[in-house]
């Protein structure tokens, strides 16, 4: 994969979850299907890590689902963007509700790096945070240096300011994929475990 | 969706307040929907219920992926939609089996028993099949006398086995939609 040299200084995905993730404490973090799991797994499992390993465009739901259960906890969300392109809808019901402990991080290389890097509707006309922004998620913008994502990452603790959203360019380049567990009864039970919830 | 079809003139329902009974005693607190005039009554009790989180939706595979994350953060929810809701969660509906998750929706009938517009017979048809191939058990009322029994059943398998289930509330039941007087 060669990066176009325009592009250079655009962030390298692994080190932006990296510092999204460093001081997470409590949070529970989803990760959308495609590489943005990939990239929390590399960050470190953790026992509050909701890997999704299909499901295309239900990263936000999930998060928003949690988020409306357990108030009190940060809640992050970090897909990309065709991920969230497909569920562009879940944007407005978010922004319906106000969880105010969500946060939602889109890692923006506008193109679907999992399926031979065609290129999504970011690269042309769509403009995440401002549907974001439209759909009522009054704090959206868009992060271009660690500076900025290392302050929004604090934010995230904050469960009475949010729901928040954020734009990350980041570069286009396929890493290796770091596997996190795919077992779905797994990846809900160990979360609920950590939440003090008992199986059935 | 389709709107309510004038104002009520007849007398409520009870089978809609049979089910909101039913949710509320299972300690249901998630209550992702998509309109339908079928469900109209219950959907007014659950946005007048403080112990319980009314989501709206904008199509019905949110509600699939929102009850799972409900789940995982301890809650349980119910879906509210429409027969053709149905086929829009298709793929979603994958969650139902990877997390074996106590999910449970209950669906509005359209495209049958003396239905007038086409459009909505195609989806009507195969709502029950989509659902089975889905993995989703399918349980179904017809006359309001039973609504209590299979929504009681419904809810026990869905949340006490973690058996994925819909229950499909018949056209019979709710009355054809009356588009000419």
């Amino acid at each position: 994969m060669s990066k176009e040299t325009n592009k250079a200084n655009l962030l390298e995905r692994r080190s932006v979850v990296a510092a999204l993730l460093e001081g997470r404490k409590d949070a529970i973090v989803v990760g959308g299907l495609g590489a943005s799991t990939y990239d929390i797994a590399a960050a470190g499992d953790h026992d509050r890590n909701f890997y999704l390993w299909g499901a295309m465009g239900g990263a936000v739901m999930i998060g928003l689902g949690i988020a409306l259960a357990q108030p009190e906890l940060p809640v992050v969300v970090i897909t990309g963007d065709g991920e969230m392109l497909m569920g562009m809808g879940s944007l407005a019901t978010v922004g319906l509700q106000q969880p105010k402990n969500l946060s939602i991080i889109v890692l923006d290389n506008e193109v679907y790096g999992e399926t031979g890097g065609q290129a999504s509707h970011t690269g042309g006309n769509t403009d995440l945070v401002g549907v974001a922004r439209a759909c009522g998620i009054s704090h959206a913008s868009t992060l271009a240096t660690l500076a900025e994502i290392d302050t929004f990452a604090a934010s995230m603790q904050n469960v009475a300011a949010g729901p928040r959203f954020a734009c990350i360019k980041i570069d286009s380049a396929n890493l290796e994929r770091v596997l996190a567990n795919r077992d779905g009864t797994f990846i809900v039970n160990r979360i609920r475990g950590a939440l003090g919830y008992s199986p059935i | 969706m389709h709107a309510p079809s004038g104002a009520p003139t007849e007398t409520a329902a009870s089978w809609p307040d049979d089910i909101f009974e039913i949710l509320q005693r299972f300690d249901v607190r998630q209550v992702p929907y998509v309109p339908d005039a079928g469900h109209s009554q219950l959907i007014q009790r659950v946005l007048g219920e403080r112990s319980m989180r009314a989501v709206p939706l904008t199509t019905e595979e949110e509600g699939v992926a929102l009850l799972a994350g409900a789940w995982t953060g301890g809650q349980r929810g119910v879906m509210l939609m429409q027969s053709s809701g149905v086929g829009n969660c298709i793929n979603m509906f994958s969650l139902t089996q990877i997390f074996r998750f106590p999910f449970l929706t209950l669906v509005t009938m359209r495209g049958e028993w003396g239905e007038f517009n086409p459009w909505q017979v195609p989806m009507g048809s195969t709502t029950a099949d989509v659902l089975e191939l889905s993995g989703i058990k399918v349980l179904r009322a017809s006359h309001s006398g039973e609504v209590r029994d299979v929504v009681e059943a419904a809810a026990g398998q869905a949340y006490n086995a973690c058996t994925p289930t819909a229950v499909l509330l018949s056209q019979r039941l709710i009355g054809a939609k009356v588009f000419v007087k």
